[in-house]
């Protein structure tokens, strides 16, 4: 994962240091893990006050438990396992509650491209593009341009919850696959399809927006 | 043209990514890629995809609960 982890450090030394009452070492882990806890907790439940208590209320749980953490997985991981049972509770509570057990009809299933960009049967080459995707533009900046943010953003919003929450842990916080399906107790299979057609949505988007404000790609056409 | 289509690949970027096609499923996915741009484009401007989305900003916590939890640490039973 090309994401940046949290220059934090080793998880025993973390846990030894917050069992030693080591208010640095909260304030650390309390700033670097909040911001995208607040975010995954805002998919579980109505409101940014309610996502705050929740973040709130997990962090009052890993206090409570550090003592008894076994290091059977990494600390934040941990962490965010408190979180998304604090988060299910809250949102079962405020009537939210998100139905993980199967996949839905319609909102994860069928095509994730639009149909109509391949060749139908009649054609010379059935299931290949009718025009490849135009280019993006290929410089990356350092910092997301404030409307690509604004965008991506928007995208996620309009996610089904759980494609939301997946494709927040994996590509926002940078948890692998096998992490993500032990926060959420989902399989494999599942968490994949989740997260590729997040991905495949906020991708659309994207193509959208480059295609509508073309600026500096190479601007060629593709055949 | 190999035995993948353009419409089949697009939906194998995610499992490819992680490794998780079998083998004869990974081999028609790199065969594709090697012959059609337009699949190649689709793959890499998945992974821009992705990386925009790693590059959101987070939220930050109000400062009150953040006092209120150092606090709680810092009164924390033995």
């Amino acid at each position: 994962m090309a994401l940046p982890r949290d220059d934090l450090p080793p998880d025993h030394v973390l846990v030894a240091r917050l069992r030693d009452r080591d208010e640095a070492a909260f304030t650390l882990l309390l700033d670097a893990w909040s911001g995208g806890m607040l975010r995954l907790a805002r998919s579980f439940v109505s409101t940014s006050d309610s996502a705050a208590e929740v973040v709130q209320d997990a962090w009052l749980g890993v206090i409570e438990g550090i003592e008894g953490f076994e290091g059977r997985s990494s600390l934040k991981t941990w962490v965010y396992r408190i979180l998304v049972n604090t988060a299910k509770r809250r949102g079962a509570r405020e009537g939210r509650s998100v139905p993980w057990s199967s996949l839905v009809p319609g909102a994860d299933d069928g095509p994730t491209v639009d149909p109509g960009r391949f060749q139908g049967p009649g054609e010379p080459y059935p299931g290949h593009w009718r025009e490849f995707p135009a280019a993006w533009p290929s410089p990356e900046q350092e910092t997301l341009a404030a409307e690509v943010r604004a965008l991506v953003a928007a995208a996620l919003a309009q996610l089904p919850d759980r494609q939301r929450i997946v494709i927040a842990l994996r590509d926002v916080e940078g948890y692998s696959g096998d992490e993500v399906c032990s926060i959420l107790d989902i399989s494999p299979a599942n968490q994949r399809v989740l997260l590729h057609r997040a991905r495949a949505f906020v991708r659309c988007r994207l193509e959208g927006y480059y295609s509508a404000a073309p600026r500096g790609g190479d601007g060629e056409a593709a055949s | 043209m190999n035995d993948l289509d353009c419409d089949e690949f697009v939906e194998l970027v995610t499992a490819f990514r992680d490794g998780a096609l079998d083998a004869d499923a990974e081999r028609r996915f790199v065969e594709h890629l090697a012959v059609c741009e337009g699949c190649t484009r689709y793959l890499e401007q998945f992974g821009q995809t992705i990386r925009t989305v790693g590059r959101l900003p987070a939220d930050s916590l109000p400062d009150e609960v953040r006092l209120g939890l150092l606090a709680a640490f810092h009164d924390r039973p033995a």
